[in-house]
């Protein structure tokens, strides 16, 4: 098989504090995957995601991106590799308008004038934002900031996007439209996510990660249908939701 | 939740004013200001002409006098001051209806109640006609030190969340019964004002990792849009 877009070997890492949150996680996603990472709260997810990018640092193990290891000297290079979107979109979006923030990471990969211009408003376009580019962000919705913070890691042109509970706080309607633009991007994904629901519908493959271990990685139709995981793991499908029904709904 | 459309001070329009480049209304508020200051006290028919020439410009700029005198309420501690002045002065006294005031006094506090109220109007006048981001890239052309435009660049962004925070623990506190009436509640205030500094240093931290998650280095990358 190729190299693995993402590729994480036996990764450790515990806080300053002595808590240690990773126990060796082995992860691969290859080019074009879209994964959902599921897994109860103090899982491990987000310590996960910010090794990805190399905000964190491993205590041991690798993490390689297209091959290139993420260390110190790779920085750069893998945060542009790696785009993580986070939970908050008031966190990712600090600039005074659209424009400025989504121009911010590919300005800080060297890029200016009318390239730099034409790289906002594609990210923009892709995410059906491009009206908004001169409003600041404090004057949009939760979905359309979301959106935009979206685009302003595709602004970059990431080889994997990394989305922290991508449909958190969105109304129905906002999710589905999410839903249908992370559908409709050629990357490859990986899904920190509890909406499990949002989770089959986007993703044919999910990774369980419990106690800061990988317990379970395979199509998210068997995670979602093996109940003895699923209940080991503090994982519940929520109310009127079951994966047979639809999958046999669906089928017929 | 959340502000209206737009900033608390400004005032949406499209009057010359509105129009004019923000690094000029800038130059032209410190002009005035350094003026107004410079000006002895007692030179009354200046401090007339410098009102004449605000009013005109606030008439051009077709803001609303009501919306700036309302807004001139942070002026208020400065009048208390100024009314306060004429009785403590120390100097010669002389009576106003009545009362012993301080002469060299009243003459302060009448100068410090023109330069101040000028002072103020001038202030909400560029606030109500110049939207803050643009206030700010008059500023960088005025070549103001780019860490302190940057600076207030993320104070305006992040103002409006802040205060929404705020609102939400307001409402939270109200809800479980509590409302600040007397001063025996402060502390409670005072608690609450702490978690909010905590609250929004976090939310310091987590903004630093989204920058550097998009290859912040330390410096602010140029990111303005084609122009020369």
């Amino acid at each position: 098989m190729s190299t693995p877009v993402l590729d994480v070997a036996g990764l450790a890492y515990a806080y300053p504090d002595g808590h240690q949150a990773l126990y060796g996680v082995d992860l691969h996603v290859h080019q074009g995957e879209r994964v959902a990472l599921l897994g109860p709260n103090g899982a491990g997810k987000t310590t996960l995601v910010l090794h990805l990018n190399g905000i964190l640092v491993a205590g041991a193990g690798t993490v390689s991106v297209s091959g290139l290891p993420v260390t110190k000297a790779n920085l750069a290079e893998v945060r542009r590799r790696v785009g993580v979107v986070f939970q908050d979109p008031d966190d990712q979006l600090f600039m005074a308008t659209v424009r400025d923030d989504v121009a911010f990471g590919p300005a800080n990969l060297g890029l200016r004038g009318a390239a730099l211009d034409r790289r906002v408003l594609d990210a923009l376009d892709r995410v059906g934002m491009a009206d908004f580019v001169d409003r600041p962000p404090h004057h949009l919705s939760f979905g359309q900031r979301r959106r935009v913070a979206v685009a302003t890691v595709l602004a970059m042109e990431p080889e994997i996007l990394v989305l922290d509970e991508p449909s958190s706080n969105l109304d129905p309607a906002s999710r589905r439209e999410l839903a249908e633009i992370l559908t409709s991007l050629d990357v490859t994904v990986l899904m920190v996510t509890h909406d499990l629901p949002y989770a089959f519908e986007l993703c044919p493959r999910s990774v369980v990660l419990s106690d800061g271990v990988i317990v379970a990685d395979g199509a998210t139709y068997d995670v979602l249908t093996d109940d003895a995981l699923m209940s080991a793991h503090r994982l519940e499908l929520p109310f009127g939701f079951d994966p047979r029904t639809i999958r046999a709904a669906t089928a017929g | 939740m959340g502000a209206g459309h737009g900033h608390k001070l400004h005032f949406h329009g499209h009057s010359p004013v509105h129009r004019a480049p923000a690094h000029l209304k800038v130059l032209a508020l410190l002009g005035f200001m350094l003026l107004v200051v410079a000006t002895p006290r007692g030179w009354w028919p200046a401090y007339a002409g410098f009102l004449l020439v605000l009013v005109a410009v606030i008439a051009v700029s077709q803001v609303p006098p009501t919306y700036l005198l309302k807004r001139m309420v942070v002026e208020v501690p400065f009048v208390v001051f100024a009314v306060l002045m004429p009785f403590i002065a120390t100097g010669p006294r002389i009576e106003v209806l009545g009362v012993s005031v301080s002469e060299h006094g009243l003459a302060a506090a009448g100068a410090l109640l023109a330069k101040g109220t000028l002072g103020v109007l001038a202030s909400l006048t560029l606030a109500a006609t110049t939207e803050p981001r643009h206030l700010l890239v008059g500023l960088e052309r005025l070549r103001v030190p780019h860490l302190l435009v940057q600076i207030m660049g993320f104070m305006i962004r992040y103002l409006d969340v802040v205060t929404d925070e705020m609102g939400r623990m307001k409402v939270a506190r109200e809800s479980r019964g509590f409302q600040a009436s007397n001063v025996r509640h402060w502390p409670i205030l005072a608690r609450s004002s702490g978690a909010l500094f905590i609250r929004s240093y976090e939310r310091g931290e987590r903004v630093h990792l989204a920058m550097l998650a998009r290859g912040y280095t330390g410096t602010m990358p140029d990111t303005r849009s084609d122009r020369p």
